[in-house]
């Protein structure tokens, strides 16, 4: 079969990034550090185009004999990782000039990323998903590094680079167990030849998932997380909780219900054991976290145990649940860490949450949108967070799976002490020091984040419609 | 009946207040603190006015939910849907009389952050109305759910020394038991199809899933009432919260609680109420009598009152399990009276508190020689509080009592001496604050109720003398909602009985 040009129409917005991260790179090279600026305003900017490139992009192809799917699925999360990209890209650029670590390479390994997201989340075989895995992943192993005269930022890249090589390997494994046992990479294909489980496939499983629960982050898999979290820049920090996640998220939600549906028994026991893990580690560990990059690593680890709740369900309605509860969350952790990469005093950042000692006087809005933020966070109603938890656990009980949802439920309550805390820190108690003024990129994020956290319930219907639109593509 | 949607505007008026507030008001000086006081005042007032529309318009005798909206909002799953009945418009209205008492109540005593602290109070006075009014499985638990927030700040802003340990135990014991709640919402839509209350109020739900049903949505109200052994979280909750604070979470939030179980628990699992109405007596029966106990023991006078808070529960819970007329209609009657009675009771708690500063009942003593007008309404809730007959807790007591007594006299019998325990504490209470020779030097400069003070007490006065002598309003109101619940559990314990003739 001859590809011509016009056939990888599909493929536009990622060809799109590809190319201009070239030609940007090019551009730096030659220009040197000068560049930065630039650079900067310019992937932004092709992130946007590819952001409008998906949108009106087709509705439903298929390239590349399957490796390659567009359809009302990968179209919801290609445009969720966009925006958190943006979003994150958009919100580093000020804070790295300010802390001396602005390099024109930061924008351009962020379009590779976000790249490598898009293959991913588009992924029909296994070799098209490895390439993506990887794509994003190497370029986020040197990003957690940028700081480089720090230990702490290049000792975070190291451990990811290392333990990342190492899940990629174990997927790769078990890659290489399903396509042994089946007899094909493509998705499709796998689903016809894998209707009963055979010890084979069932190793290929467990390995793939293992693979795919490192790069969501979820227990026992997480333990990079914190360290990562922590020691990279916060914009890094930031990119890391929004992106990566929701398209490791997405191909962990493909591979699944694409390729294994007739032996979804077998993994279904994973993911619910997974996420009890996650979600119970995510509540309990962050109590006694005090710094907030940290306490925002177990939460994450505890919000992707909740997603992973629809997973399990294994349903139509689970998956959407998984969209509605992705799309939340990324707009949540973007507001606070909005917040985070705010918290600037005279002498530099703080990281610790106490230091948000009586933020509701000295800089109410702030404090209100956050405060927010937090609730949110906790599912309490009516803000969006609340609305997440309720469409991932309404697919669990209509699956039938009531102790994972009981389970699910009270650590959450849980999980509420500690965003409780915060909020607590923020009226409570009398004020700290205010932060220098907060730079107008990030007021902007962090009121949108806000905004749509809030008003999320009054009118939900255009973004429900579309994640059931997207979950229906996959059944 | 109105041809615009009344539910909805006296639900979302006091939001409307709260964003007036937000937008119009700038600064923290005097003027804007006195400007947020009477908007705040103002919306609360026309609130209250709007809803008495409500009380005109309404039927008594009408079969269906009054007032009814419907719009769409959560696609298949949820829609905005808004209606009240006989027994939900006594609530409402309880509400929307209090929240103006709240905002008086705290015109002086609150100097601190007064524009937030009437954005809270605004929001949170929305949201009561709304778990009152919502005909909505899951718009009612956001209304039930969201109340938390506000509560979590007014205790935690504005309370007292250990306000940050009372308001973390407070909003985590309540959360804990709503999600519970929150599962049980969502095996009733995929069972039923719907959440429309209206409609779920038809439904017949298989017996064996009543069961879990019922316990998930016990876990809820029995924490919100509060039922013993759940009810250590009212005590500190109260103790801490500032007055207006204790007078809602008394006045309103607890009853949540038992308009949860009338409205839920009663008619749509009628089998499992049955099946588990003796350990709610059992559970209403030592909260009588070990509240009280605990209560003759205490040294601070809120804490006090919030015991009595946990026993008058008690009287409520079993007559709402008696699953009788009689029974149900003393318990909302009942809720009610106390949200007049331990109100007021918080209300004249701040009128000294506002003078001394001080909760603890050893710090008083002959203030009847100094507040004689004081001492009057203060002893006319105390005995409404014991209840005395001619005052609106008489009925309260009795009518839940009588009807208990037909089911089981044992019950009966120990939840009597809670009376007699009731009598017992709260006249020992009056007699240490109010009576005696006046010897601390401190009290000496006491002066009498304020008229603002009595503006915020005369109208619960009148109420509760005046339900004392003409209960029939209440009574009449809640009769044909309450025959209803009563048929079905008739019909669901006709069914128990004919299985069991079956089985012999």
């Amino acid at each position: 079969m001859t590809l011509t040009l016009a056939a990888l129409g599909p493929a536009l917005p990622e060809l799109l990034l590809a190319i201009s991260a070239i030609l940007l790179l090019l551009f730096g090279a030659f220009v040197g550090p000068r560049s930065t600026d630039t650079v900067n305003g310019l992937a932004l900017a092709a992130l946007f185009a590819a952001l409008v490139l998906v949108i009106l992009g087709p509705a439903q192809a298929s390239l590349f004999n399957g490796a390659f799917q567009v359809d009302a699925y990968s179209r919801f999360l290609k445009v969720l990782a966009l925006i958190g990209a943006g979003g994150a890209l958009a919100m580093s650029v000020d804070w790295l000039k300010i802390e001396k670590q602005a390099r024109f390479e930061y924008a351009i390994l962020v379009l590779l990323s976000t790249l490598g997201m898009m293959m991913l989340i588009s992924a029909g075989d296994l070799i098209a998903l490895y390439i993506g895995l990887e794509l994003m992943s190497l370029a986020l192993y040197v990003i957690a590094a940028n700081n480089r005269d720090s230990v702490r930022s290049t000792e975070a890249g190291l451990k990811y680079f290392v333990l990342g090589a190492l899940s990629s390997g174990m997927f790769l494994y078990g890659a290489s167990l399903i396509y042994g046992f089946t007899g094909s990479i493509n998705f499709a294909q796998i689903a016809e030849v894998a209707r009963e489980p055979s010890l084979g496939l069932i190793f290929g499983i467990v390995f793939t998932f293992a693979g795919l629960c490192f790069k969501v982050s979820a227990v026992p898999f997480h333990m990079w997380t914190p360290d990562v979290y922590e020691g990279a820049p916060t914009p890094v920090t930031t990119f890391f909780a929004a992106a990566p996640k929701i398209a490791a998220m997405a191909v962990f939600v493909r591979f699944a219900l694409e390729a294994l549906p007739h032996v979804a028994h077998q993994w279904q026991q994973i993911v619910v054991f997974v996420s009890i893990a996650s979600m119970a580690l995510g509540s309990f560990a962050a109590i006694g976290q005090r710094n907030l990059k940290r306490l925002m690593a177990y939460s994450s680890i505890g919000h992707m145990g909740f997603a992973l709740v629809g997973l399990a369900a294994g349903t139509e309605q689970g998956v959407r649940g998984v969209l509605i509860y992705l799309t939340v969350y990324m707009a949540m952790t973007l507001g606070t860490f909005a917040c985070i990469l705010s918290m600037r005093r005279k002498d530099g950042m703080v990281e610790n949450y106490d230091e948000l000692a009586g933020l509701a006087r000295t800089s109410p809005v702030k404090a209100f949108f956050l405060a927010a933020l937090m609730f949110s966070l906790a599912g309490i109603p009516p803000l969006a967070g609340f609305l997440a938890k309720y469409y991932v656990f309404l697919a669990a009980i209509e699956a039938g799976m009531y102790t994972l949802a009981v389970i699910g439920v009270l650590t959450s309550v849980v999980g509420a002490f500690y965003y409780l805390r915060i909020v607590k820190v923020m009226y409570f108690d009398e004020p700290a020091p205010a932060f220098e003024p907060m730079p107008s990129e990030l007021r902007a994020v962090l009121a949108v984040a806000g905004l749509f956290t809030l008003l999320f319930f009054v009118y939900p219907g255009p973004i429900l419609s579309a994640a059931g639109a997207a979950a229906r593509a996959l059944f | 009946m109105y041809d615009w949607p009344i539910l909805s505007v006296v639900t979302f008026l006091p939001l409307v207040g709260a964003l007036l507030i937000v937008l119009m008001i700038r600064g923290d000086d005097e003027v804007a603190q006195r400007n947020a006081r009477w908007v705040a005042l103002w919306a609360t007032l026309v609130t209250f006015i709007i809803s008495l529309l409500l009380l005109v318009g309404f039927d008594p005798s009408g079969q269906e939910f009054q007032f009814v909206e419907h719009r769409p909002w959560l696609g298949e799953f949820a829609a905005y849907r808004m209606g009240v009945d006989g027994i939900s418009l006594p609530f409402v209205l309880l509400t929307t009389l209090l929240m103006p008492m709240c905002i008086l109540a705290s015109w002086e005593s609150i100097h601190v952050r007064v524009k937030e602290y009437m954005i809270c109070f605004l929001v949170l006075e929305t949201l009561m109305i709304g778990t009152f009014s919502a005909l909505d499985l899951l718009q009612f638990y956001f209304f039930f759910e969201g109340g938390l927030i506000p509560m979590f700040l007014i205790i935690g802003i504005w309370g007292g020394k250990r306000r940050i340990y009372a308001t973390f135990k407070f909003f985590l014991y309540t959360l804990a038991g709503s999600v519970l709640m929150m599962l049980a919402i969502m095996a009733m839509y995929w069972q039923a199809g719907t959440t429309d209350i209206a409609a779920l109020l038809k439904f017949n739900f298989p017996a064996g899933m009543q069961t879990w049903l019922w316990l998930a949505f016990f876990a809820s109200f029995a924490v919100k009432m509060p039922m013993w052994p759940v009810h250590t979280w009212l005590p500190d909750a109260h103790v801490e919260a500032p007055t207006a604070g204790s007078v809602i979470l008394a006045g309103i939030l607890l009853k949540m609680g038992g308009y949860g179980f009338l409205r839920f628990s009663l008619p749509m699992f009628p089998d499992a109420s049955a099946y588990f109405a003796p350990m709610v007596f059992t559970l209403s029966v030592i909260a009588i009598i070990y509240t009280s106990l605990v209560a003759l023991m205490q040294e601070d006078i809120k804490k006090l009152i919030a015991y009595s808070s946990v026993a008058h529960m008690g009287y409520v819970t079993m007559g709402i399990f008696t699953l009788t007329q009689e029974g149900i209609q003393g318990a909302v009657f009942q809720m009610v009276s106390h949200g007049f009675v331990s109100g007021a009771l918080f209300l004249c708690v701040g009128v000294i508190y506002d003078r001394m500063h001080t909760r603890e009942i050893a710090a008083y003593g002959g203030i009847v020689n100094r507040m004689p007008i004081y001492a009057t309404v203060f002893m006319v809730f105390t005995m409404a509080n014991v209840g005395l007959p001619g005052t609106s807790g008489f009925i309260g007591e009795f009518l839940p009592l009588l009807a208990v007594f037909g089911r089981n006299t044992w019950v009966a019998l120990f939840a009597t001496t809670g009376v007699i325990l009731s009598a017992a504490y709260a006249l020992w209470l009056y007699r240490r604050v109010v009576f005696g020779a006046l010897e601390k030097d401190s009290l000496k400069g006491l002066t009498d109720v304020t008229p603002r003070e009595m503006a915020s007490l005369v109208p619960l006065l009148f109420f509760t003398i005046l339900f004392g002598v003409w209960p029939q309003p209440i009574l009449d109101a809640c009769n044909v909602a309450v025959s209803t619940i009563v048929a079905r559990a008739d019909v669901a314990a006709g069914a128990v009985k004919a299985a069991a003739l079956m089985l012999h």
